[in-house]
């Protein structure tokens, strides 16, 4: 009854070819736009602004990174959390030595020097393929770690090899106050998820999914297998790296480079695989379940348990109820939550009514 | 089959829809109860790290403090009548999570954190440039940023239990007495084992300093974490010859892993000094034999010998069982008297908060704990007075200086308990790592455009 696209024609090739082409689709976006928007600024408190959606909205955008290279091109790589640092890194070096830089153009350019540390190390992608590929991207991770964590001036030489964060100001405004940080965070997603949503449906897109289903194939086709991956690794690394560097700006604040180890890009490999593979939805799903439930647990039983029940014993219960949940999704619902949204879209064209 | 199969999802999605609202119900009550508390309560926030690699510490140090906390309200009803209430928090030794903590604990109802202690550099690093704006005090015990004790560029960070360029110079100077005196010291080979974080970092800047000036030559090992892999750093320690190990590992896993491997290659224990978050009973005990010689950096005493240890176990697990520790045996470790020592500081400040801004017995701010924290001086008659006489140094803060006591004693493990080697050890050159901490607060004030305060 919710979700009946009844009565809805496409008149003309533009209105075929939105993004949204449900009347409740755009209606959705723009509510959630507007709650994102205004909403959320002026009724969430600093402790949901700056503990949860800004690291949330941050590490969805990574996630969204590999998913283009996992999801969406097939290439199965283990190095965001090392594109990340490199993002993160070049951000801070870039405001620290280019004197007048304005931040966004900063971001943008980590984001840039991201991709071609990316397409460099999908350079191996060329030759080897599945769980080859990702040992093979294993050293990206490993390696932009250990030259971050070498070489002092990645770090303007601070004693202690920890870098802190610049003020964000944009147009001589500095973003400070949660509120205002989640605002450029939010806009910088927004807009880089809209970007990923259009390239997903579009001619690249096509091409990663090519690739990933059968790139013997895709090749006959006269689909350059070079061009395609490499792209989708530049792509892939420009996202992270722009998370990277709003990771550490817009919510960490300092950063050294061990911050940025394996067990982060495990994390991210799990935001996508949990949110579900090749969507645009499932690395945001995907990110709210792995940075939030821990969160959530240990709130809940601190408040229901309280002090009846030894902390210890909770701590570790949580992570056990944790790692339950997470097989349980990935028995009833491999293809992730964001097919299970889709169930629940299809469910509601009908729900109430039986027919 | 699939009827069963469905019966079964329904049943997990109305377990798991169930235990959302009441999560939620959960967290909705538990606000208008804390609005409700009295006003003449203080509120602290416990960021605890109680599982994980680092478990041990963090249940040890963690517990120490509550007890003390509780122990304060049990037995003299508060801080002159202020009762203690406190929150906890898993961090999990994850910066990130730190952040989140401490964004969580800020406020509580209407009260507000005003001390904060992440037992970890990583965590202080990450919340650190927080602590000016939101008004909270960043206690660092023993650990964390070592340039913060220039309290003219770091008014709200503390470090009362000494910091790791004052600890690496009282284990070289330990070296020295060992050997028969600084001049002997000269081309030997001190190797810095450690863990590749901040924390294992940390003491680089001044050991690189007093190698040259001794004439060590000093060889830096980095162990990724989480440390138990450790073979190839051992063989080349052997290799390097080395005459000494300080061990700055994390853990008791790391810790451990650090002595079995030792005494596989055959490097003697009786040449190895730990850091202070390296050397208790739970990083000793699981290498057995192993660790038997080992030397230790001590800011608290372990043992129950201590007045006010004694008393804390007689009324917390005695007869009611109010205690914080799983296990009451660890009672008296290193890490729980650690705990208790940093708890007495939060306590102490509290005190003089409450003295200086003529608020006794009443709620104190933010901005009045710092100032009942810089105010904190604690001679040996105090600190005989709070039953802990030789389990912390005496030391006192001022406007400029907030790094405390900078005093570190020596012990040895001797297969079954530590055996306390030294009084209270002062680096030899207490003005030269003064030089190195304002030089190094001085860059960071200038890079971050922070004026130094007038003091």
């Amino acid at each position: 009854m919710f979700y009946r696209e009844a009565g809805q024609y496409s008149t003309s090739y533009a209105q075929d070819r939105q993004l949204l082409t449900l009347r409740q689709d755009r209606l959705g976006m723009v509510v959630m736009l507007a709650v994102g928007f205004v909403g959320i600024p002026l009724v969430a408190s600093d402790y949901w602004l700056s503990a949860i959606l800004i690291p949330w909205l941050v590490l969805a955008l990574v996630a969204l990174g590999q998913n283009i290279l996992m999801g969406y091109a097939g290439q199965l790589s283990l190095g965001s959390a090392g594109f990340m640092a490199a993002g993160a890194f070049a951000c801070y070096n870039l405001i620290l030595r280019v004197p007048g830089i304005p931040f966004l153009v900063a971001v943008l350019l980590s984001g840039l020097i991201a991709a071609v540390i990316g397409i460099l190390f999908g350079l191996p992608s060329l030759r080897i393929r599945g769980l080859y590929l990702a040992v093979a991207t294993l050293a990206s991770q490993f390696f932009i770690v250990w030259a971050l964590d070498k070489f002092g001036w990645f770090k303007n030489y601070d004693t202690s090899g920890i870098i802190t964060a610049q003020d964000i100001v944009i147009f001589g405004h500095t973003f400070a106050s949660p509120a205002e940080k989640y605002l450029v965070v939010l806009v910088i997603v927004a807009s880089l998820t809209l970007l990923a949503a259009n390239m997903a449906r579009g001619s690249i897109g096509r091409g990663w999914m090519a690739v990933r289903d059968m790139d013997v194939a895709a090749e006959a086709m006269g689909l350059s297998l070079l061009r395609t991956k490499l792209q989708a690794f530049a792509i892939s690394s420009f996202y992270c790296g722009v998370g990277g560097a709003l990771f550490i700006f817009a919510y960490l604040q300092t950063a050294e480079p061990a911050a940025f180890s394996i067990e982060l890009s495990f994390r991210i490999l799990f935001m996508v695989i949990i949110g579900g593979l090749g969507t645009i939805m499932g690395p945001f799903l995907g990110a709210g379940f792995i940075l939030l439930l821990p969160i959530f647990l240990n709130i809940f039983f601190h408040a229901v348990f309280g002090r009846a029940v030894d902390a210890t014993i909770t701590s570790a219960l949580e992570q056990v109820i944790f790692g339950v949940l997470i097989i349980m999704f990935l028995i009833y619902e491999p293809l992730g939550l964001a097919r299970l949204w889709q169930i629940t879209k299809e469910r509601l064209r009908l729900w109430p009514f039986k027919y | 089959m699939s009827m069963s199969e469905n019966m079964s999802k329904k049943a997990i999605r109305g377990l798991v829809l169930r235990s959302v609202l009441a999560a939620g119900a959960a967290l909705t009550a538990a606000a208008p109860t804390a609005a409700l508390a009295q006003a003449q309560e203080q509120y602290f926030g416990v960021p605890s790290s109680r599982v994980g690699p680092f478990s041990a510490m963090g249940t040890g140090y963690y517990g120490g403090i509550i007890d003390y906390l509780n122990y304060i309200n049990i037995k003299f009803g508060g801080v002159n009548g202020v009762k203690i209430t406190y929150e906890e928090c898993e961090t999990e030794y994850n910066a990130a999570r730190t952040v989140e903590c401490y964004q969580r604990l800020l406020k509580k109802g209407d009260q507000k954190m005003v001390v904060f202690d992440t037992l970890g550099t990583p965590g202080a690093y990450a919340v650190i440039g927080r602590m000016e704006p939101d008004n909270v005090v960043l206690a660092q015990y023993g650990y964390g940023r070592t340039d913060a004790a220039d309290g003219t560029v770091w008014p709200w960070v503390f470090n009362a239990a000494g910091h790791y360029w004052g600890q690496v110079a009282v284990q070289l100077s330990f070296m020295a007495q060992q050997e028969g005196g600084i001049d002997k010291m000269r081309g030997k080979t001190v190797v810095h084992l450690h863990i590749d974080s901040a924390f294992g970092r940390e003491p680089l800047p001044a050991m690189r300093e007093i190698a040259k000036q001794w004439g060590v030559r000093l060889v830096e090992i980095a162990i990724p974490p989480p440390g138990l892999e450790q073979q190839s750093q051992w063989l080349q320690i052997r290799r390097e010859k080395a005459d000494w190990v300080t061990f700055w590992g994390a853990g008791s896993g790391m810790n451990s892993t650090g002595l079995t491997n030792a005494a596989r290659v055959g490097f003697p224990r009786n040449r190895m000094v730990y850091v202070t978050f390296g050397g208790a009973e739970e990083d000793m005990v699981p290498a057995g034999d192993a660790a038997k010689g080992t030397y230790v950096t001590a800011n608290a005493m372990p043992g129950k010998s201590f007045p006010l240890i004694q008393d804390m176990e007689k009324v917390l697990y005695g007869a009611g069982k109010r205690g914080n520790m799983q296990n009451p045996e660890r009672v008296g470790t290193v890490y729980y008297n650690r705990g208790v020592g940093a708890a007495v500081m939060w306590i102490e400040a509290m005190k003089n908060a409450q003295r200086i801004h003529k608020k006794v017995g009443k709620t104190v701010t933010g901005a009045e704990f710092r100032d009942g924290y810089e105010a904190l001086d604690i001679t040996d008659a105090k600190l005989k007075e709070l039953g802990i006489l030789g389990m912390s140094a005496p030391f006192k803060m001022s406007c400029a200086k907030h790094d405390g006591a900078e005093r570190f004693r020596m012990m040895q493990w001797d297969g079954k308990k530590f055996q306390i080697l030294t009084d209270w050890m002062a680096a030899p050159d207490p003005v030269f790592i003064r030089k190195l901490i304002e030089e190094s607060a001085a860059k960071y004030a200038a890079e971050n455009k922070i004026t130094p305060r007038k003091c």
